[in-house]
């Protein structure tokens, strides 16, 4: 269900990626200068952070740590 | 003169950076330590040097010259989407990477190649697509100096030295530092460039009298009211340009610098931040690069917007030559260090100098990355650090650095290309076409060495074909359908070559080249026999476990 949850949150975080909405207008201008396509994509990357947030605190592999306990050669 | 007298006296400071890491590495002589500074980064400097590798002459100068001939459409291609893909593959990808690496001792991609497919000489294979891909990126580098220098001194550094006086600093603190040097001197350029970003919005803001007036001006002509959306560049054109940030993971810089944290959980921070920090330093280079339309009263800007002109205006009357020459005028990798020198105290020129040439020498990074692949994939592969010895190794390094750099220079004096698309077209595309090996070997048990063969030879022939096609059919003029068709098909344009580059079906070459890439390592694998149980083991020994019940 956790890992359902992540994979439609990345497949969504796509999608808005692509803001076809914003496409042709610079309007409305945030701060008055800065055009909406753009002030867009900045908050999208303030989203993205929250999201990888989420990542860590309900999918970090700590499994892979484990692992590293014992150290092999792979040349042997 | 004075804001190259400050950039000298950075460039110094990085390479007494690289000097103090060689008298810290004194105790530590073997390549793990070279190479991987005995893996060991702290959470600090693994997420900033991690960043600032990724940040390159590319990131300040491309981006702002992209944005100046595109406008604000070139944060959403290349920033935003590489603040989701990136942080993702270092999460899915990157600690895998770094578990294998500290359990099984791999110091470069290619080892862990071999040992998961258990082949020898297609690891050669994969090795020296990656080498060939690379050089491109460490090309872009020694460019970006050379114009950085020459445009703070005012000319008075020709781009022919400042190019070799950057590959000469970036070649000696790699040569003596090795990794930790590389990474320490990238954690100092990383700071720089996120300040730079900030003061360099401030200054230039103040200097045009206020954004407010610069965009109204703008939206008044509908030339510049375009640059304020994303109507210069194609929807299809945007989404394949997703693609391209599956590059960073499969750079073996990037791998490499994957295995240089000291403990899984600095990737946490690195994740999250990652975003944020491209944030920080895109989105002023992108909107100065746009404001930059508005710095008429600087006469080499002048000039790009009169030579665009005449592209659009000419375009389809003028040779091909004339267009090239028209082409190279216009655009704009310089237009950022234009508007320091106009809006900018001297001083401050020069400091804001120094923070774009930590980004334009983080090619430091793929140099140390070419030469750690050579002698660990090459020299003791085939015998040479059991003939002479672990210390023979980190000198055939060392050399290899000197080789690498001078060849980059020698290249980078004659290539035609802006640092923009030069680093796109060849080195991001070719490396994220090969991100389904990094893929295949971690995540699918099916996967084979032929699997990995066909992926790469594919990749190698792709990337050579549209090297070739683009040298040999010149660009149209820019304009609204300005495309060349080189092959059609029933009435279907499946390549064509535009302006800047080419596309299939409308796409950017990365798509066809990264899915057809994956479609052969799935094909081939299920056509060839598969790696031993034993090795199938250790890489997936929960499904073993499972099985077992």
């Amino acid at each position: 269900m956790k890992k359902k949850g992540l994979i439609t949150l990345v497949l969504a975080l796509y999608f808005l990626h692509q803001d076809f909405w914003f496409w042709r207008t610079p309007h409305p201008l945030l701060l008055g200068f800065i055009p909406i396509g753009l002030s867009y994509h900045v908050c999208y990357s303030i989203a993205v952070a929250l999201a990888m947030g989420l990542f860590v605190k309900y999918a970090w592999p700590s499994h892979l740590e484990e692992k590293v306990g014992r150290k092999e050669s792979w040349e042997e | 003169m004075i804001p190259a007298v400050i950039v000298l006296l950075y460039l110094a400071t990085v390479f007494y950076i690289g000097i103090f890491a060689f008298r810290k590495s004194a105790s530590h002589q073997g390549a793990e330590d070279y190479f991987l500074a005995s893996r060991s980064l702290g959470p600090f400097v693994f997420l900033l040097s991690l960043f600032g590798t990724n940040m390159t002459a590319f990131t300040i100068l491309g981006s702002s010259g992209h944005a100046f001939t595109n406008g604000i459409v070139t944060y959403g291609l290349m920033a935003s989407s590489s603040a989701l893909i990136i942080p993702l593959t270092l999460f899915l990808i990157g600690t895998r990477l770094w578990a294998l690496g500290k359990r099984y001792g791999f110091i470069t991609p290619v080892q862990l190649f071999r040992d998961r497919w258990e082949c020898g000489h297609i690891g050669t294979v994969i090795f020296a697509v990656q080498a060939a891909l690379l050089v491109p990126y460490i090309i872009i580098g020694v460019m970006g100096g050379g114009t950085t220098l020459n445009t703070i001194s005012g000319g008075w550094v020709p781009y022919w030295f400042g190019g070799a006086l950057v590959a000469l600093v970036v070649m000696s603190y790699v040569f003596f530092g090795g990794m930790r040097g590389t990474a320490w001197v990238n954690t100092f350029q990383a700071v720089l460039f996120l300040c730079f970003g900030a003061v360099a919005f401030a200054i230039i803001g103040t200097g045009m009298g206020g954004f407010r007036q610069s965009v109204e001006s703008m939206l008044s002509s509908s030339d510049g009211a375009a640059l304020l959306t994303r109507q210069r560049v194609s929807f299809l054109f945007f989404l394949s340009y997703t693609f391209i940030p599956l590059s960073s993971i499969a750079f073996p810089h990037i791998c490499i610098f994957c295995l240089t944290a000291r403990r899984i959980g600095q990737f946490k921070r690195t994740v999250i931040l990652y975003p944020i920090l491209i944030m920080v330093i895109w989105f002023p280079c992108v909107f100065l690069g746009v404001m930059g339309n508005r710095a008429s009263d600087i006469p080499q800007i002048q000039e790009k917007l009169q030579a665009r002109e005449t592209l659009m205006k000419q375009g389809d009357n003028l040779t091909p030559q004339e267009r090239r020459q028209l082409s190279e005028k216009a655009g704009g990798d310089d237009v950022i260090l234009l508007l320091l020198e106009r809006y900018a105290p001297f001083w401050l020129t020069g400091m804001l100098g120094a923070g774009i040439m930590a980004a334009v020498m983080a090619s430091d990074s793929q140099i140390l990355a070419l030469s750690t692949m050579f002698t660990e994939d090459v020299f003791a592969y085939y015998g040479g650090k059991a003939r002479f010895g672990d210390t023979a190794q980190v000198q055939t390094g060392r050399v290899f650095v000197i080789v690498v750099t001078l060849f980059a220079y020698l290249i980078a004096l004659e290539a035609p290309e802006t640092i923009f698309s030069l680093a796109v077209q060849y080195a991001f595309t070719g490396y994220a076409a090969l991100s389904p090996l990094l893929v295949a070997a971690l995540f699918w048990k099916r996967s084979t060495k032929w699997g990995a063969l066909a992926s790469t030879v594919w990749v190698a022939v792709a990337v050579a074909g549209i090297a070739t096609i683009q040298s040999a059919i010149p660009p149209p003029a820019p304009g609204p359908k300005a495309e060349t068709v080189v092959w059609s098909l029933l009435g279907w344009e499946l390549f064509t070559r535009t302006p800047t580059g080419t596309a299939v079906l409308g796409l950017m070459p990365v798509v066809p080249l990264t899915l057809i890439s994956a479609l052969l390592m799935v094909a081939v694998s299920g056509l060839t026999s598969k790696p031993s149980d034993a090795t199938l083991g250790r890489y997936f020994p929960e499904e073993r476990s499972v099985a077992a019940r």
